[in-house]
């Protein structure tokens, strides 16, 4: 792997959490592995259910009832004060305990995919981001005020000052989403979640967003875990991505190569599947074949496999292939196990 | 691909204005107004897709709200086709008469998240625009909402779920769904796309085209996302605050646009290949104020190509070709750039070798 890459901070090992149903258990996530280097964007892609949101909630401890992290590690390097380090393993920690309450929000913030989700429609957008600083930072309301326009300013809300007063379901579709980023950097979080944070939004204002995260990641040196299905987001922002299947990574590796050299077939797949500024118009798109599994009925072996066009009968059918260094890139395929190490033990 | 037959109008659109009042003093009287949707005219015709494109706050949703009467619009008129022919003005009836209207006419929300209710299971929420209209056999019920999964590419089996169990992608489809329930006509989509990863939006493009084809259903597609929008639609039509800035064949637009801010709306669209970095361009400056836009031309602010007439005189919307309409004062003499050939790049070149993925073949 690259040696000038920086510290990891985040490290997810093996997660698995589970929602056990009248049916039956839904294994969301299932034995997710990736890192997050300090000062590095990390994308995350894949279907629709694969357990993207899942995941990062598991980061944050918000994964809803009947949801549970029933397995794995989420090793978070805490540096507030700058000084020293505390590892903390959030899998661990209580859903409600005061760790978990302080790193979240504080630490480590979410832009949750849910646009509504973030914003009470009973209180002003600035009065909630004063709450928001003023919960993590020893300051006076009028510090906290000052700083909740700064961040408004930051995120290029127009008028900002008289947009502090503003309910958030005044606001458009492309607005609320710049008061949601200014709400999640209101505590200069270290690490950045953000679900699928552009997809509502236009592409000029995508375009300054995108330019907005690049600014804070380069200024702050904040790393930043995003979501997206948009694989030109992840082409333009990313500098590695992760690819996720029914709440399995099946390949890793630095944007530049997997996008020119996709080894896994699901994720060659999913790069077909763009419809492209330069493609026929109003042809079919090609998709991954067949439909998503039920969460309750998961393949044996590789989940992808009965989707698969190059599966291997009697092999892919039968085990799960493990997550191996291939070149430079990390891929769980039996089509690349010849070629591959073991990553990780 | 052969040549589609477009049939005739089924949806016109004319000076179509929506204000929304700015209360404010003592009395809550009103001291402005926001003209979210100003003088739009366009139309759709049978069997078509028309996409509405532009910037947060430039008045799509309101502009698709205004036509399906879920607000009423100031001014303006919406005629649609009904199924028997008839053109009825939908801003004009009386709320007691939108039933039928709304039966062939449907809207695809832009937040999939906030359009399902969380306690209905999916036969519910399926099966209550049949119920309301009609059909109040639940056997007939549940065969039709079967139907209507497996038209979207959802197990009919999830018909006794809750929406919370579904993800993102699962729950535009249901919305879809529901939509379709009624076999409508005309399908107003805001957004209905832009929440999916891509390869369900493949399948929910493939899905829309296809029901286009197989229902000649028409479409209004909102959406920001131009690399969908030129994939799926006959023609475009671009907003700015308020107003339809221009309005071409698709091809022709992304081939030669002729209004500088839909040229600027290109350049910022993300190339899904990281070897052609670095070229996203926002645009400078803001997205103008509805509730006190600019004079003259609203996009001259931020206009690279403005000029002392662009300041004080609004253009029209004029006729510059076939289907073509364009609102700018300037539109003969600028030569914009649009999506040139398809550059070749190292990451095309490899997804164009089949077998570069797989690298070497299976063991066998
Ligand atoms: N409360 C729940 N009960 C049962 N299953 C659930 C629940 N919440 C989520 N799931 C399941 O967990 C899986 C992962 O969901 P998640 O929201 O993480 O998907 P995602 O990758 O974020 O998808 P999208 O791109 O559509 O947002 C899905 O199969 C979903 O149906
Ligand atoms: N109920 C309302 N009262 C006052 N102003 C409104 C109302 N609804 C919308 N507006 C304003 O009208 C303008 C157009 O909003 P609209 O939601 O139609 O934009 P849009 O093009 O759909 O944007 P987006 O891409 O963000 O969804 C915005 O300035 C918005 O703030
Ligand atoms: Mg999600
Ligand atoms: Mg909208």
């Amino acid at each position: 792997m690259n040696e000038d890459r920086g510290d990891v901070v985040l490290s997810v090992r093996n997660l698995k959490t589970h929602f056990p149903t009248d049916d039956g258990v839904v294994k969301a996530v299932d034995g997710v592995t990736f890192d997050l280097h300090q000062g590095e964007v990390l994308g995350v892609v894949g279907e629709s259910g694969c357990g993207k949101s899942i995941t990062m909630k598991s980061v944050m401890q918000l994964v809803g009832k009947p949801g549970r992290i029933v397995d794995g590690q989420i090793l978070f390097k805490r540096n507030r004060d700058g000084t020293n380090t505390e590892e903390v393993d959030i899998a661990k920690l209580r859903t409600n305990g005061k760790k978990i309450r302080e790193i979240r929000g504080g630490d480590i913030a979410l832009i949750p995919q849910e646009p509504m989700a973030s914003f009470s429609p009973l209180h002003s957008i600035g009065s909630q981001i004063v709450e928001a600083v003023m919960l993590h930072q020893d300051v006076s309301k009028q510090e906290a005020k000052r700083i909740a326009i700064e961040k408004l300013n930051e995120v290029g809300m127009p008028s900002a000052e008289q947009r502090f007063d503003a309910y958030s379901w005044q606001l458009s579709g492309g607005l609320r989403q710049r008061a949601i980023i200014a709400l999640a950097l209101a505590c200069n979080p270290s690490i950045l979640i953000a679900d699928e944070p552009t997809t509502a939004i236009d592409v000029t204002t995508q375009a300054q967003i995108l330019e907005l995260l690049k600014r804070l990641q380069r200024e702050h040196g904040s790393s930043i875990l995003f979501i997206t299905h948009d694989l030109g987001v992840i082409a333009q922002l990313a500098d590695h991505v992760v690819v996720m299947y029914l709440g399995r990574v099946m390949e890793q590796g630095a944007v530049s190569d997997v996008f020119t050299h996709p080894r896994h077939p699901y994720t060659r797949a999913l790069l077909a599947s763009i419809p492209s500024l330069h493609s026929e118009p109003r042809i079919e798109l090609p998709t991954v074949a067949g439909g998503i599994p039920h969460p309750l009925q998961r393949p044996n072996g590789c989940p992808f496999h009965p989707r698969c066009p190059d599966a291997i009968p009697g092999t892919c059918d039968v085990a799960m292939p493990k997550l191996l260094d291939v070149e430079q890139s990390k891929v769980a395929c039996f089509l690349h196990h010849d070629e591959a190490e073991e990553a990780d033990a | 691909m052969p040549e589609e037959v477009l049939g005739p109008n089924i949806l016109e659109v004319e000076n179509l204005k929506k204000y929304f009042p700015i209360k404010g003093g003592f009395f809550g009287s009103t001291v402005g107004e926001v003209r979210a949707v100003d003088d739009v005219s366009l139309y759709v015709r049978e069997g078509e897709i028309l996409s509405l494109v532009g910037e947060s706050g430039c008045g799509k949703t309101t502009t698709a709200r205004c036509i399906l009467r879920a607000v009423d619009p100031t001014s303006g008129s919406t005629r649609f086709r009904m199924k028997d022919g008839t053109m009825v003005d939908i801003a004009k009836l009386k709320e007691t008469e939108l039933k039928p209207v709304w039966r062939e006419v449907q809207m695809i929300f832009q937040d999939p998240f906030g359009s399902l209710n969380p306690r209905k299971n999916l036969l519910e929420i399926i099966g209550e625009p049949l119920y309301v209209n009609g059909i109040r056999d639940r056997q007939t019920r549940m065969n039709r909402v079967a139907e209507l999964l497996e038209l979207v590419g959802l197990r009919p089996e999830y018909m006794h779920r809750y929406p919370h169990a579904f993800s993102g992608g699962q729950r535009q489809r249901v919305v879809i769904a529901r939509a379709l329930a009624l076999e409508p006509r005309l399908i107003i989509a805001d957004e209905a796309v832009s929440a999916l990863d891509v390869s369900v939006q493949a399948q929910v493009l493939n899905l829309l085209l296809s029901l286009q084809r197989r229902l000649n259903l028409s479409f209004l597609f909102v959406a920001h996302d131009l690399s969908i929008v030129k994939h799926i639609s006959h023609r475009v039509a671009v907003m700015y605050v308020g107003k339809i800035a221009e309005m071409a064949p698709t091809e022709e637009l992304f081939r030669r646009p002729k209004h500088p801010y839909t040229a600027a709306l290109m350049k910022a669209v993300p190339i899904p290949d990281p070897t052609l970095r670095n070229e996203l361009k926002g645009l400078p400056g803001e997205v103008g104020n509805p509730a006190n836009p600019p004079s003259g031309c609203y996009f001259h602010p931020r206009c690279a190509y403005a000029t002392e007439i662009c300041k004080t005189k609004t253009p029209e919307l004029r006729t510059v070709g076939p289907d073509h309409s364009v609102a700018c004062h300037h539109a003969e003499e600028l030569n914009l750039d649009g999506i040139g050939e398809l550059k070749s790049s190292p990451m095309t070149e490899a997804l164009s070798q089949p077998d570069a993925s797989t690298g070497n073949a299976p063991p066998s």
